[in-house]
């Protein structure tokens, strides 16, 4: 359903975030998309949805090539795309009803949406989206009220009101403790699977990232280095992504948290 | 280096004994301008007048105490317009300084090569001239009154409130205006949504500063004939009134006292 073909984004320092990516995404696919920092993984996602604009190469979403067309259809495209970031990057000091429906502001024209009279069919998506997450409650409250996990839900109901076909998340737990981290990500590939929805999901935390996912691609230096199902992710092939480093607990620990888990459901 | 090894430790000092000798040396030459400078003041001078000030100031206070309170009759209306012209002239401003304030800021403007530089040259060009050299000016273009103060005054706050709004817009949180790009919206709903909510505190802080501003600086146009109070305070000033120069004084201190309690409140509440 995403393809990319030789993306490029060299940045006007010189410097080189991306070299020749291929990657394609199947219908329904989750996928994580882990290496060092700088290793250019928020550069591929934005240069998806164009808040970065590629060297050269082109972006294939549902038949569509995205890098040649206008502003007006960039748009339109982008509704397709949800996104979910690191910080959240809720609007502070808006409402949180009021953050979740601005996923709606590509559907909504400008009056509508500078006097807030959204839909009814969009307040109520919104209301079914915060039940779902658990926020309903807080629909009145201002964003900046809420803790870190309840802010990254509500930048899921955001992306999620768009009716995407694909998510971009960069990050989603990078601010979170361990275990509001695990909860937002399962939610995240619960309601991926639910809605049949395909995935790019940034992560650092590579054990979080094996116990979620359907395949993990490695990125380094701007290329691909190792594209594969999470179980092949061997010592080695991290040592290939991250440079040398003892791997074995890393690995370990994938294990045991699973077990606890099962252990305690 | 400040790193010295002494008998094999390492010792520290923050500057190196050239550079310790440098400040002592641009200590001295401060001082030695300093002297210099006072004693030029010094000749230039009229000693007399000077020794003779507390008694002249003695006298005035004299002759000012008490206020002459029955005169309070004829300044209901010149403060009533000095407060229209602070408040009309904020509120002129504000409407210009806003679309300057976007078209200056870095990350709104449509082209950061022609039309910010032409935002800078505003903002620098009106905030540049005193509000009384503004009025002076306009009394000579539409005449005197209340008109050319209000004008004066919006002139002289547009750059003020501009600068301000446009370094707050380029202070915003970046990821936010992504999140809400990211979704699909229009430019400009990118703006009420993404921009706008972020530097409301800040807008609605500068209004009331410059506002507060406007009425201290609105007090003194009259003294040019474009309206207010202080139209009374330069003609008690000329026939040496000095019980009615005390008694205006009361009421633009009052004035000032009212305008810096409202925008307390007002940025108390905002925050």
């Amino acid at each position: 359903m995403l393809t990319l073909k030789k993306l490029v984004k060299t940045y006007r320092t010189g410097d080189q975030a991306l070299k020749a990516v291929d990657l394609d995404v199947p219908e329904g696919q989750v996928l994580a998309l882990i290496g060092p920092s700088g290793a250019g993984k928020s550069t591929l996602i934005r240069c998806i949805n164009r808040l970065v604009e590629p060297t050269s190469g082109e972006v294939w979403l549902s038949g569509t090539e995205l890098t040649g067309i206008g502003s007006g259809a960039l748009r339109r495209t982008r509704r397709e795309m949800g996104m979910i970031f690191q910080e959240y990057a809720l609007v502070e000091r808006l409402t949180v009803m009021e953050n979740v429906l601005s996923g709606r502001l590509g559907y909504v024209g400008f009056w509508r949406s500078f006097t807030r009279r959204f839909p009814q069919s969009d307040v109520d998506e919104a209301f079914r989206l915060l039940d779902r997450v658990g926020l309903l409650a807080m629909a009145d409250k201002r964003a900046d009220e809420l803790s870190g996990g309840q802010r990254q839900r509500v930048g899921i109901c955001r992306a999620l009101i768009q009716n995407p076909k694909l998510l971009l998340v960069d990050e989603p737990t990078a601010s979170l403790d361990p275990k509001t981290s695990r909860q937002i990500m399962r939610l995240i590939c619960e309601l991926c699977s639910e809605r049949g929805l395909a995935a790019i999901i940034n992560i650092h935390d590579v054990a979080l990232a094996q116990m979620f996912v359907q395949r993990v691609v490695g990125l380094r230096h701007g290329a691909i280095e190792f594209d594969g199902p999470p179980d092949a992710l061997t010592p080695d092939v991290l040592t290939a992504i991250y440079g040398e480093e003892d791997w074995e607990a890393t690995i370990e620990k994938v294990e045991d948290p699973e077990e606890a888990i099962e252990a305690v459901g | 280096m400040p790193m010295t090894d002494q008998d094999g430790t390492a010792i520290w000092r923050r500057r190196t004994t050239g550079q310790s000798m440098l400040q002592w040396f641009g200590w001295l030459i401060g001082a030695a301008v300093f002297f210099y400078c006072w004693q030029q003041i010094s000749e230039a001078t009229t000693w007399f007048f000077v020794f003779d000030a507390p008694r002249i100031a003695a006298d005035i206070w004299t002759r000012a105490t008490p206020p002459k309170w029955e005169y309070i009759t004829q300044l209901g209306r010149p403060i009533w317009d000095t407060l229209n012209i602070a408040t009309l002239g904020t509120l002129i401003a504000l409407c210009f300084a806003v679309p300057v304030a976007f078209l200056a800021a870095r990350n709104t403007t449509p082209s950061a090569l022609f039309v910010r530089p032409i935002a800078l040259l505003i903002i620098v060009a009106t905030r540049s001239i005193n509000s009384l050299i503004w009025a002076l000016l306009l009394i000579a273009i539409i005449g005197p009154g209340v008109f050319a103060g209000v004008i004066a005054i919006a002139i002289r706050s547009i750059g003020f409130c501009a600068k301000l709004l446009y370094e707050a817009i380029e202070e915003i949180d970046a990821a936010q205006v992504e999140a809400i790009t990211a979704t699909g919206a229009s430019r400009w709903q990118v703006m009420i949504y993404g921009i706008v909510p972020q530097i409301l505190p800040a807008f609605a802080g500068i209004a009331v500063f410059r506002w507060d501003i406007n009425i201290r600086e609105s007090t003194v146009l009259g003294l040019v004939g474009a309206g207010g109070i202080g139209l009374q305070l330069s003609s008690s000033l000329n026939v040496l009134a000095w019980p009615q120069v005390s008694l205006i004084l009361l009421v633009i201190l009052s004035a000032v006292i009212l305008g810096e309690w409202v925008s307390a409140k007002v940025r108390g509440a905002i925050i």
